[in-house]
């Protein structure tokens, strides 16, 4: 590990480009008003950036190869899946994840 | 969830991603512990850096001994795609301050950006201060407790997954996707139905051949622009 004070700099930079990023559109946006086209385009933002969420976790990694499959957030996701159907609840389904993910890897 | 937007019903919407903070946090204490980072170095990296997934990346190149400008430049990477929540979001606060946009902005993650864009459908497509402030604020702090907690247990927790917390985040991301799709108006369902194979298919394809850090960045761009093309092709 390098110094502390290598790290506390590191810690400071990549919190400011962090912050950056976050706020810029917050800034820019207040004097730039967006076209319809761009708008449209972001609503479709939410959808797909939660399901890219999910799915990047379904798969592992091999640059150059077909991705593998990670066999226990598959499984744990149907259960999941089926208890946000039914219960249309946040904490429900959270709950329902985490307990099929434990059970799963208890057997794995 | 409700169509209120006080600081109860922002506490109330939040509880559920408590754990999954609380897991991934924990993960994270564990690991930076485990690599040589002080408690403190560990807390400060959730204060400052606060970036989930990237901060786990950053504390691999400080091991590895990368350059400064390598570990700046692969954060911006994998957190790239807050610059499309935060424009996302943006648009609802044009009429706040903008101490309070940059407040809002300073916080923002993508659990709170998530849980602000199903909280939309309820509310009649408004967002305010109050709400979302208390939804960053209450992961902020969750955050920094749970990676203190893991920091201290770390020598203690050889496998912070082995409960199962780790799926947390994504099982909220299960929820709060099928939330969206029942209650999402502005996108017809089956178009919304269709951007989510698409998004799998370009999950896919993209982890043959764009790094981990650009991935959700670059699938999104696409997925939005294809969006946008079917919507006006066909619905």
């Amino acid at each position: 590990m390098p110094s502390f004070s290598f790290v506390v700099l590191t810690i400071f930079s990549t919190g400011l480009v962090t912050w950056l990023s976050r706020i810029m559109p917050f800034w820019i946006l207040r004097k730039v008003k967006l076209s319809p086209k761009v708008i449209e385009f972001l609503s479709f933002v939410p959808i797909v950036i939660m399901s890219a969420l999910w799915f990047e976790n379904l798969f592992h990694q091999n640059v150059g190869y077909l991705p593998t499959v990670d066999w226990p957030n598959l499984f744990a996701s149907v259960p999941t899946v089926i208890s946000a159907i039914i219960s249309r609840s946040l904490l429900v389904v959270v709950v329902v994840g985490v307990i099929s993910l434990a059970v799963i890897r208890m057997y794995f | 969830m409700d169509d209120r937007l006080d600081t109860r019903s922002a506490i109330k919407d939040t509880l559920p991603t408590v754990f999954g903070y609380l897991g991934i946090g924990i993960a994270f204490g564990v690991v930076g512990k485990a690599t040589g980072l002080s408690t403190f170095l560990v807390v400060l990296t959730s204060l400052i850096t606060y970036s989930g997934s990237a901060q786990f990346v950053l504390v691999g190149l400080l091991v590895a001994h990368s350059p400064l400008l390598t570990m700046i430049f692969s954060v911006f990477l994998v957190n790239s795609r807050m610059i499309l929540m935060s424009t996302t979001v943006a648009r609802y606060f044009k009429d706040e301050s903008l101490l309070k946009n940059i407040l809002i902005g300073s916080l923002i993650t993508d659990e709170s950006f998530a849980l602000s864009m199903t909280k939309l459908n309820h509310t009649g497509e408004k967002l305010n201060f109050e709400w979302f402030n208390t939804v960053n604020l209450m992961a902020y702090f969750t955050w920094a407790i749970a990676s203190f907690i893991g920091a201290v247990l770390g020598n203690l927790i050889t496998d912070p997954n082995k409960f199962g917390l780790d799926f947390a985040l994504v099982a909220m991301f299960i929820g709060l996707l099928y939330l969206q799709l029942i209650s999402d108006r502005s996108i017809n369902m089956y178009l919304q139905l269709i951007m989510i194979g698409i998004t799998l298919v370009l999950v896919f394809v993209g982890l043959i051949f764009i790094p981990s850090s650009l991935l959700i960045l670059v699938v999104t761009l696409i997925a939005c622009a294809l969006g946008v093309i079917l919507k006006n092709a066909f619905f």
